[in-house]
């Protein structure tokens, strides 16, 4: 924590003090001041942006789109996320009041946050999940309330789970499904019954599916097109991982009119637009990408089978990752703790995992190990760990 | 709704795919990235060699930056069909010649598009002067040199950045 008695200027936030560092940067540092590290710590594609969004981009930026677009989004863009909704989901948006244009779903989920959440209200967060669940609810002035999720379940979160977590302050529940960190996704079975029990309790369902091109196994289920789902479901979606779009900063909200309304009021004051260069290349990707979208699917596919049956060879016990590009194996055999295996693997055999426990205490006897890498590299990442467990366990 | 579990391809292309790739991939390696048995995969990548699915297994070079001078000419060639083997006699003949990498029939004004290799460009241009329009058959020919190379086969001839991804990422 940072020292709060400076003597050149006021003290800062109390909120912003308090809230903890991201497990993920510490190990960034480490791994940054050292060669030759092969990453497995990476959150984000290895492919390029397909050129055909890239090149559409550029001769918008030529033509001089240079401007701001409607507080809500080019509309062009929010029509052609209405029509892959409905074509992918049946879900049926409306461009001109459901969707929201977005800088990411990291924008989204704060101004879903901001725009649902008085102060002490609760929302419930599965873990282990994605990092910016927690503080997006703190930064609103709510409450994290955590319901840990197991890997003998795939990590699905469980309505006996959720009961005995709900309060008469809780107002939403988070769901990261496919999963970064596990990979895990649920069933539309198993979603159900969340979406009756959000409906008995009166909440919102919040769930980010910025994954949902990235299933190996079955069929992704996007929540809204559930029975009872639609009302008080909002789905954030992006561009970033399926289209390799991370850098582009776009992503969209869709939810009930007054929900995107009052998230738009927030975002026209604070953000305005997202990038109109990334809308356009964002439109190309709906448009056109379904072929790159495919391929590299095929080799996230590919690398997930590699590196999953070579961490149980080894001896880590990995559950079956069905989206997402994530591998979470159980380090338990290793008798470390999470934050110590990732370290004394960095440092031992310069090989960078992300420990568990940077998605919650959940994750506490697992690492994350990204996929979105080159064969090579998962095969050489592999090997040293395998040198590792031999050392660590003699 | 579009079915996105058949958007992988089937397992059968699946060795081709990653083959078409890197070839060096192992059998085992396949099986893994596949799900698929060892002997299975084996038997697989055995069944397309002797099928010619697989023509066979080669590097590919940058010959320039290997220091290795050599030059292309693609020639655009004009041909009188014969009576029953249209083209194909005159194709074939061009074809056995080593220099000769590829050879395609082509719709518009020529009819054989032939893409030849050769040490310098003398060596060229007398292949093309003294074997290829002495061809019976021959009617006329075009020849385009080839001054540089962008990309091949899928892959780019230009200098490409390193991944300059952070090592660790949300
Ligand atoms: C589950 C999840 N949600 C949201 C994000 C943020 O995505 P965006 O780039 O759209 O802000 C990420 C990125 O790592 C993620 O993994």
């Amino acid at each position: 924590m940072e020292s709060e008695n400076s003597v050149s200027h006021p003290a800062l936030s109390r909120t912003v003090l308090e809230l903890p560092p991201s497990g993920i940067r510490r190990f960034f540092d480490i791994a940054a001041a050292m060669q030759d590290v092969v990453s497995l710590g990476v959150g984000e594609p290895d492919f390029a942006t397909p050129w055909s969004i890239r090149e559409a981009a550029i001769y918008s930026i030529e033509r001089g789109q240079t401007t701001y677009t409607s507080n809500y989004g080019l509309l062009e863009l929010r029509r052609a996320i209405s029509k892959h909704l409905m074509r992918l989901y049946e879900v049926e948006y409306n461009p001109d009041t459901e969707i929201l244009v977005t800088v990411g779903v990291s924008e989204a989920l704060d101004l879903a946050m901001r725009s649902i959440l008085d102060p002490g209200d609760e929302v419930i967060v599965p873990e282990p999940s994605y990092v910016s669940y927690k503080p997006c609810i703190s930064l609103a002035g709510g409450q994290p309330v955590v319901v840990e999720t197991k890997a003998e379940d795939g990590f699905a979160v469980t309505v006996e789970a959720l009961e005995k977590h709900c309060s008469k302050k809780t107002k939403a529940i988070i769901l990261g499904y496919p999963s970064n960190p596990t990979g895990g996704c649920m069933s539309a079975e198993q979603l159900q019954k969340i979406v009756d029990f959000a409906r008995l309790k009166n909440l919102f369902l919040i769930s980010d599916e910025i994954y949902d091109r990235l299933v190996y196994e079955g069929t992704h289920c996007c929540v809204a097109s559930l029975p009872g789902a639609y009302e008080r479901t909002l789905v954030l979606n992006g561009f970033s991982k399926a289209y390799a779009m991370t850098g582009w900063r776009v992503g969209y909200a869709c939810g009930p009119a007054a929900l995107i309304s009052a998230m738009m009021k927030i975002h026209a004051y604070t953000m305005l637009c997202a990038p109109t260069a990334g809308q356009k290349a964002a439109l190309e990707a709906l448009n056109h990408a379904e072929n790159s979208v495919r391929e590299m699917l095929e080799q996230y596919n590919q690398r997930r089978l590699l590196i999953v049956n070579g961490f149980n060879e080894m001896g880590l016990s990995c559950h079956i990752p069905k989206g997402a590009f994530y591998a979470f194996p159980s380090i338990a055999s290793s008798g470390l703790s999470s934050e110590a295996f990732a370290e004394k693997l960095l440092y031992d055999q310069r090989v960078a995992v992300v420990p568990g426990t940077a998605f919650g205490a959940a994750g506490s006897s697992f690492i994350r190990c990204s996929y979105a890498t080159s064969l090579s590299n998962i095969n050489l990442a592999l090997e040293r760990i395998a040198v590792f467990l031999a050392k660590i366990r003699c | 709704m579009i079915n996105l579990s058949l958007m992988i391809s089937e397992p059968t292309d699946e060795i081709l795919s990653i083959l078409s790739r890197d070839a060096r991939v192992t059998a085992e390696q396949i099986a893994k990235m596949t799900g698929r048995e060892l002997k299975e995969v084996k038997a697989a990548i055995e069944a397309y060699e002797k099928s010619g699915v697989i023509k066979r297994y080669k590097a590919i070079i940058d010959w320039e930056k290997a220091g290795v001078e050599k030059v292309l000419a693609f020639i655009d060639v004009q041909v009188a069909p014969a009576r029953e083997v249209g083209f194909d006699k005159v194709a074939f003949r061009i074809s056995r010649f080593p220099e000769v990498m590829s050879v395609w029939l082509v719709s518009g004004t020529h009819d054989l598009r032939v893409l030849v290799q050769g040490d310098n460009l003398r060596e060229l241009g007398r292949f093309v002067a003294e074997k290829l329009s002495t061809i019976e058959g021959i009617r006329a020919t075009e020849t385009h040199f080839m001054m540089r190379r962008y990309k091949e086969d899928n892959d780019l001839f230009v200098d490409s950045d390193e991944d300059n991804r952070l090592l660790v990422t949300p």
